[in-house]
C-alpha cells in the first residue's frame, strides 16, 4: 500500500499507526528472512512513537525505513560494516528530526554496501540482500536494503543515500521510485560521510507522489550542515499533475551508445515515446564529457572517502583491535580487521591520488574535469528542461556474478555518476520489465535529470512518465 | 600520470591500513587497472578550467552562539575502552 493511501486511511480512522507497524512486522517475519533487506528493527520503540503520533501532520503515523548509515538516536548505525557492528547512535540526523517533525516514525535499519561503497549490496559485511523480483539477483546498491524492502512491501517508504547512483540504481533494479535530490537540498548532518561533495540523502518509494511527500518533509536548510542550502522549499505536490505538454526533454546521445542491454533500451525508448505522446518535445543533445565521468568520479570519491574514513581509528567508537603493541599498531590492526576489501581498496586509491607528487596529476585534474562535466549539463539545460536516460546499462545481475574486476563494476555506474559530480537532482522510476540472462520480468528504470534545485519539475515529469 | 604503478603496501601504510600479503597481491593489479582507466583524464585539455570544489553557493557560517551538544555519557557510550569519564588508549609517549 502506498504512503498516500495509508495517509488517507489513517486520517479516516480506517487504520492506526500501531496497526501499520504490526502489519509491517508481520510482513518482515514472513518474507525478509529470504530478502534480507532489514539489518534490524525495533518494534517496541516504534510502537512507543506510534502511540503519540500526530495524524494531522503530513507524514503523521507513517513508518519509514532508514538506511543504516543515517543516525537515529538509540538505534544501531552499522553502515554495513564490522567496524560499527556494535555502534549505537547518540543523536538523530537532521533528516530524522525533520521526518519526526512531519509525524513519521523511523522504523528499521536497512542493509547497504559497506560505507555505501558498491552497487550490489554484496559489499555489506553483515548480510546478503536479495532482489524481491528474483532472489538469485542483487538488489543493486548501495541502498539495496532500502530499495528491496519497498519492492518487497516490507516497508512503505525508505531513506537511502546516493553518492554516485546509490539510490537510483537499486530503485531501478528493484522496480521502485528513487530520488537523489540536488546537492545542498537535504541536510547531510548525521549521514555517515562517504564523499562529502557528492553525498545526498533521498527517498525510495512505491510512487512518485510518495517521493514528493517524503522530499517535502526532509528538504531545507540546516545550520548543522554548511553545504545545505537555505533556498525556499517549493510545494512539490501542487504541480505534480501538470503534465509534460510543451516541455523539452533532452536525449543525450552518449547515454544510448553501445553496451546497453536491448531490453533496457527498448523500455527506456518506449517511456520516451510515451512522454512525447503526452506533448513533450524530444530533443537530441550531447553531454560530451560523459566518457570521463567514471574516471573523474573514481578519483574524487575515493579521495574524499580516504579522508572521511580516517575517523575510524578504533579510539572513540567502533572496533578496536586487541593487544596492540603501540598506538600505531592499534590504528592499523583495528582498520585492517574492521574494513572489508572494497573499503580498503578505495581508501588506498584515495590516499594515493592525494599523496605528494600525485595530487595535481590526479586530484586537481579530476576536479577540473568535474567542472567540464558540470558545464555539459549547464549548457544542455539552456536547451532542454530535463534529460532522459537509462539508469543502468542492464537489469540486476546475479548475486555472486561479479566479474571480480572492480573497474568493470565501476564502469556500470556510468549513467548515474555525472548527476552527483554536477550536483543536479535525478530520479529513477520503473519503466517496465524485460527478460534478461535467463530471468523473466526484471525491472528497468528510467532516469530523469533536472537542473540544480529543479526537483518540482523533475517530479512532475516523473509523474507523467509513471 | 605516465605510469599507473602504485606501491600498495606503502600507500596502505600512509592510510594506516595493515594489509595481508594476499590483500596486496589482490589489490595491486586491480588498483593499477583503475589508475590506467583514470589516465584518460591526462589527455583532456583543462588549461584555464577552474577546480570544482563544491556545487552551488556555500560558505555560510552559523551564528557563534552556544548550543546544546552531546553529553559526556553520550560521547562515551561507544568508546571501546574508558576510565574516569575519559577514553582510554595505549600509552602514546615513552619515558625519556
Amino acid at each position: 500500500m502506498t504512503l498516500s493511501t495509508l495517509r488517507q486511511q489513517l486520517t479516516s480512522g480506517e487504520t492506526t499507526p500501531a496497526a501499520i507497524l504490526h502489519r509491517l512486522a508481520g510482513e518482515i517475519s514472513a518474507r525478509d528472512g529470504q530478502t534480507g533487506a532489514y539489518l534490524s528493527y525495533n518494534l517496541e520503540a516504534a510502537l512507543a512513537e506510534a502511540a503519540n503520533a500526530d495524524l494531522s501532520l503530513p507524514l503523521g503515523g507513517i513508518p519509514i525505513a532508514i538506511k543504516d548509515n543515517i543516525n537515529v538516536l538509540g538505534q544501531p548505525c552499522t553502515c554495513g560494516s564490522k567496524f560499527l557492528e556494535n555502534f549505537i547512535s547518540p543523536y538523530d540526523a537532521t533528516v530524522i528530526r525533520k521526518l519526526r517533525a512531519a509525524g513519521a516514525i523511523p522504523f528499521g535499519r536497512m542493509n547497504q554496501d559497506e560505507f555505501a561503497m558498491g552497487s550490489s549490496t554484496e559489499n555489506s559485511a553483515l548480510q546478503i540482500t536479495r532482489n524481491p523480483h528474483d532472489p538469485t539477483r542483487i538488489p543493486g546498491g548501495s541502498s539495496g536494503g532500502s530499495a528491496a524492502a519497498v519492492a518487497d512491501l516490507t516497508a512503505i517508504a525508505s531513506l537511502g543515500s546516493d553518492t554516485g547512483g546509490s539510490i537510483r540504481q537499486p530503485a531501478s533494479h528493484c522496480g521502485v521510485v528513487g530520488l537523489k535530490p540536488s546537492y545542498g537540498r537535504v541536510s547531510r548532518y548525521g549521514l555517515v560521510a562517504f564523499a562529502s561533495s557528492l553525498d545526498q540523502i533521498g527517498p525510495l518509494t512505491q510512487t512518485v507522489e510518495d517521493a514528493a511527500l517524503v522530499l517535502q518533509a526532509i528538504a531545507g536548510g540546516d545550520p548543522l550542515d554548511s553545504t545545505c542550502l537555505d533556498a525556499p522549499v517549493p510545494d512539490y505536490l501542487s504541480g505534480l499533475n501538470d503534465g509534460v505538454k510543451g516541455l523539452k526533454l533532452g536525449i543525450p546521445k552518449e547515454y544510448f551508445g553501445e553496451g546497453i542491454d536491448p531490453g533496457v533500451r527498448k523500455n527506456v525508448e518506449a517511456a520516451i515515446q510515451a512522454l512525447a505522446a503526452q506533448g513533450a518535445e524530444i530533443v537530441p543533445i550531447s553531454l560530451p564529457h560523459t566518457e570521463h565521468a567514471v574516471a573523474t568520479y573514481y578519483v574524487i570519491a575515493p579521495a574524499e572517502a580516504s579522508s572521511n574514513l580516517s575517523r575510524f581509528d578504533g579510539i572513540r567508537y567502533g572496533r578496536r583491535a586487541e593487544n596492540p603493541s603501540d598506538i600505531l599498531d592499534l590504528y592499523q590492526k583495528s582498520r585492517e580487521q574492521g574494513f572489508g576489501p572494497e573499503v580498503k581498496r578505495r581508501i588506498i586509491l584515495g590516499t594515493y591520488v592525494l599523496s605528494s607528487g600525485y595530487y595535481d596529476a590526479y586530484y586537481s585534474r579530476a576536479q577540473k574535469v568535474r567542472t567540464l562535466i558540470r558545464r555539459d549539463f549547464e549548457s544542455a539545460f539552456t536547451q532542454v528542461d530535463a534529460i532522459l536516460s537509462p539508469v543502468a546499462p542492464s537489469p540486476a545481475r546475479r548475486l555472486g556474478g561479479s566479474s571480480g574486476d572492480p573497474l568493470h563494476e565501476y564502469l556500470s555506474d556510468i549513467f548515474t555518476l555525472a548527476a552527483n559530480l554536477a550536483g543536479i537532482p535525478g530520479i529513477s522510476i520503473p519503466c517496465g520489465t524485460t527478460d534478461f540472462d535467463g530471468s523473466k520480468n526484471l525491472p528497468v528504470g528510467l532516469q530523469i535529470l533536472a537542473p540544480h534545485l529543479g526537483e518540482a519539475q523533475l517530479l512532475r515529469i516523473a509523474k507523467a512518465a509513471e | 600520470m605516465s605510469q599507473s604503478h602504485i606501491d600498495v603496501r606503502y600507500v596502505a601504510k600512509l592510510a594506516r591500513l595493515e594489509l595481508t600479503d594476499d590483500e596486496v597481491a589482490t589489490f595491486q593489479p586491480q588498483l593499477e587497472a583503475i589508475l590506467g582507466h583514470v589516465e584518460a583524464l591526462s589527455k583532456l585539455d583543462v588549461s584555464g578550467i577552474d577546480l570544482a570544489a563544491h556545487t552551488g553557493v556555500f560558505g555560510k557560517m552559523r551564528d557563534d552562539v552556544p548550543h546544546d551538544s552531546l553529553t559526556q555519557q553520550a560521547m562515551l557510550q561507544n568508546a571501546p575502552d574508558q576510565a574516569q569519564g575519559q577514553i582510554r588508549v595505549p600509552k602514546v609517549v615513552t619515558d625519556a
